[in-house]
């Protein structure tokens, strides 16, 4: 919990942020509810359309989906928590993804995320202190004949190594946003 | 049954023509190499570089640019054709396009530069077909990767595209099982069941609903095929789907795609919008009184989803856990209905059987494994990228005369394929023909295609210790095999890889390796210990030299090796002084370089920094 003491007019601004929020939650699952009316429901296409929206599926949002489909939220956390891509956890600035694909392993993936973890100082699957990097780790993105393979805020860089990646972080380091 | 969509119905060999004859052969064309590795290798660069200019010259309506699937040789894109002319060029960046306009477009010059060379005889090659790397292929269902625009159906109406469709429902259920029995494919996924087996069960089991589901879930690492054909031909995939949709009864069809696989979900969604306009997906398709849709199922990265009980699983929402087969699909898949499933290239094969016909499809391969196979040949291999060869071609045409052998003069070690489900092959296999048994006797599986080459800085200790690190992390933990068996394996190769293996730690790993494979549930737990198994099997040596000598012949294993600076070639240029993130190396500029041992932590970057040769890892 935050101690310090807000001023009114930050809480309207964070209730009306959240009342967004929550609003278009809603707006998913509704037409996610209208989509699959006359057919039998797939749920994981929900939480994606969620993970789509929020970059990652919020608490609020499973609460509100186990309401209105009446599903478990026990299931729902479970199914969230089972995917490797639905993330709990809101993501940083940029989103840093190292490819550790069988090809892009043999050629040198793991000297890259150790260098990522030094450097930033995250494991994979967290986020930077001053949230401008979330760094995580991928099966395989399928461009195993250009590996070692980072995708960076969706643009892949191919042929990477420690040296080559440490200068195109350098563009998307804190202040210098891209 | 006659309805009103049918005054709307199109003819299709008329369609054709109005197509063909709004186009000229002698029109000029680019077309760029697309798809996710041609987009990560620049091809977008070239892609606007070519948009602006040709606006700028006000070229813009009399040139044609088409931005097609990947055309497989991946390691030398971005890669275009100029028509007319056929003219091939690669490695192209977006500072050549002005050029190529200029010379190659308007002035009909060849620009040698940009021409493919020959890495063995220097020779420069002008059409992309010549090139060694495609010679020795047979490419099937590859082939609209280089012939379509997979954005526009007119493109693939123009190569006959939903002909096959068409014929398929003049023809009737019974008659296209018929010919898929006696084209003998068998399902591409990897474990090579008999399609019309598959969907006959399906046709015949009771059930008021049945279902057909693509699965484009392609989770083992090192394999893209199927990325490349849904980005590359869409249509083909939605066509082969409807046609067995309509064979086993499905008025439902769903495609589970990987959502690491954007392009390929944005192209597949495109396609899908495409073929309800025209009128191959939706009610009455073609005049007929079959109606059927397509779904898209995003999975969200579960590599135990890519097995058929579990991928349904994942589309009804249930908790994802591995179950006992039967019951099989075929009698009670998808919300307990009889389903369908088949791999991407099983369905893409379907339009090619139906057109050309059963002899066709089944005139190569070889006796139980017929036509064409696709590997995403990567790894330590020269030529990278994705080949179409037939069933039986053997693993050192395919890695030598295709791949070029291996890159940089190392020495090859081994073959992987089959992903964390399949095995390493030794240099004594290497002419030993591909197909389905001949691999699973070998002790691999063909698995979706991925063939991982590696050469002697590869570490098969290290290799099978990765692949059930992958293993062991997307195991369900339903049943305790595999839960805890490949826990205890991997744990154990951990150990062999730092140094701290036992003599008896490779009966051990056979031992349980075996109990995995005959008693877990599902096909996850049934091959995770293959890339272990096989490694021991032909590579045992290594496994000693890690348990008894402590030493990793590959200079690989981190706790087993040393980094070091060689007097001789240190020309004290400083820059390992400077890359290095433990302050490990110490030295003056222009003076001969050490390394600290007690403060490297053997990341390798003085290593990679080094442009003398001077750092020795030992």
């Amino acid at each position: 919990m935050r101690k310090s003491k807000k001023s009114d007019k930050t809480k309207n601004v964070d209730q009306a942020k959240q009342t967004e929020r929550l609003n278009k939650i809603d707006q998913i699952i509704d037409q996610y509810e209208n989509k699959y009316k006359d057919s039998h429901k797939v749920l994981i296409e929900l939480l994606q359309e969620i993970l789509e929206e929020f970059d990652y599926v919020p608490e609020e949002a499973l609460v509100r989906v186990s309401e209105k489909c009446q599903v478990p939220l026990s299931r729902l956390y479970s199914l969230a928590t089972f995917y490797n891509s639905l993330r709990l956890e809101p993501v940083g600035k940029h989103h840093v993804c190292v490819c550790v694909g069988t090809t892009c392993h043999v050629n040198g993936a793991t000297e890259i995320v150790e260098n990522l973890e030094r450097k930033l100082k995250v494991e994979p699957g967290h986020t930077t202190e001053d949230g401008n990097f979330t760094l995580e780790t991928v099966n395989c993105l399928g461009v195993c004949a250009r590996g070692p393979l980072v995708e960076i805020d969706g643009k892949y860089f191919s042929n990477m190594s420690p040296i080559k990646l440490n200068k195109i972080l350098e563009k998307y380091e804190n202040g210098k946003s891209n | 049954m006659k309805t009103e969509n049918q005054i709307e119905i199109i003819d299709l060999e008329e369609l054709k023509n109005e197509i063909l004859s709004k186009r000229s052969l002698d029109q000029p064309t680019v077309i760029i190499a697309g798809g996710t590795c041609g987009f990560a290798s620049g091809a977008l660069e070239v892609i606007d570089a070519f948009r602006d200019e040709l606006k700028k010259q006000n070229l813009d309506g009399e040139v044609v640019m088409k931005v097609t699937g990947c055309h497989g040789f991946c390691a030398i894109e971005p890669a275009l054709i100029i028509n007319p002319g056929n003219i091939f060029y690669s490695g192209v960046s977006a500072e050549d396009v002005g050029e190529i306009i200029s010379e190659t477009i308007i002035n009909k010059k060849v620009i040698e530069r940009l021409l493919y060379t020959d890495p063995d005889t220097g020779e420069k090659i002008l059409h992309e077909e010549d090139i060694p790397f495609y010679k020795k292929q047979t490419r099937r269902l590859l082939a609209n990767n280089t012939r379509i625009d997979p954005l526009n159906i007119e493109d693939y109406i123009a190569i006959d595209g939903y002909f096959a469709l068409e014929k398929a429902l003049s023809m009737g259920p019974d008659k296209i099982l018929e010919v898929i029995k006696a084209s003998g494919i068998r399902g591409r996924g990897g474990a090579g069941f008999p399609t019309n087996i598959k969907w006959e069960m399906t046709k015949k089991a009771q059930g008021d609903e049945k279902y057909i589901v693509c699965n484009a879930d392609e989770g083992d690492p090192g394999a893209f095929m199927d990325r490349s054909i849904l980005e590359g031909s869409p249509h083909s995939v939605i066509e082969g789907m409807t046609i067995g949709g309509f064979t086993i009864g499905a008025r439902v069809g769903y495609i589970y795609i990987r959502k690491e696989y954007p392009l390929a979900i944005e192209h597949l969604r495109k396609a899908l919008e495409q073929a309800h306009e025209y009128g191959f997906l939706g009610e009455n398709i073609l005049g007929t009184d079959f109606s059927f849709d397509i779904e898209i199922v995003r999975g969200a990265g579960a590599f135990i989803c890519g097995e058929e009980t579990n991928l349904l699983k994942s589309i009804e929402g249930a908790i994802v856990e591995a179950r006992t087969k039967p019951p099989f699909p075929a009698i009670k898949g998808l919300w307990d209905s009889p389903t369908v499933l088949n791999n991407v290239k099983t369905l893409v094969s379907i339009p090619l059987i139906i057109n050309n016909g059963a002899e066709w499809y089944s005139g190569i391969g070889t006796n139980t494994s017929k036509g064409t196979i696709i590997f995403a040949l990567v790894g330590k291999v020269k030529n990278s990228g994705l080949i179409e060869v037939p069933m039986g071609m053997t693993l050192r045409e395919i890695i030598y005369d295709i791949g070029g052998g291996i890159a940089r003069g190392k020495k090859f070690k081994a073959v992987q394929t089959g992903g964390p489900s399949g095995g390493c092959l030794p240099e004594s296999l290497l002419d030993m023909p591909v197909d389905y048994e001949s691999l699973t006797k070998a002790g691999t599986i063909m698995g979706s295609g991925g063939m991982i080459v590696m050469d002697e800085n590869t570490c098969m200790v290290e290799v099978a210790r990765y692949f059930l690190t992958f293993t062991q992390d997307e195991s369900c933990g339903k049943c305790t095999p595999c839960r805890e068996g490949t826990k205890h394996m991997l744990d154990i190769l951990t150990g062999i890889t730092k140094g701290e293996g036992h003599e008896e730690d490779i009966a051990v790993l056979e031992s349980m390796g075996s109990l995995i494979i005959d008693v877990s549930l599902c096909g996850l737990g049934k091959t995770a210990p293959k890339p272990a198994l096989s490694t021991i099997k032909y590579f045992r040596d290594e496994y000693i030299e890690h348990i008894r000598n402590k030493k990793c012949p590959a200079k690989v294993c981190k706790a087993l090796i040393k980094f070091s600076i060689s007097e001789d070639k240190c020309t004290g240029c400083h820059l390992c002084f400077r890359n290095c993130p433990t302050q490990a190396v110490v030295g003056e500029a222009k003076k001969v370089h050490s390394i600290t041992q007690e403060k490297c932590i053997k990341c390798g970057i003085c290593h990679e920094s080094c442009r003398f040769d001077a750092v020795r890892i030992e």
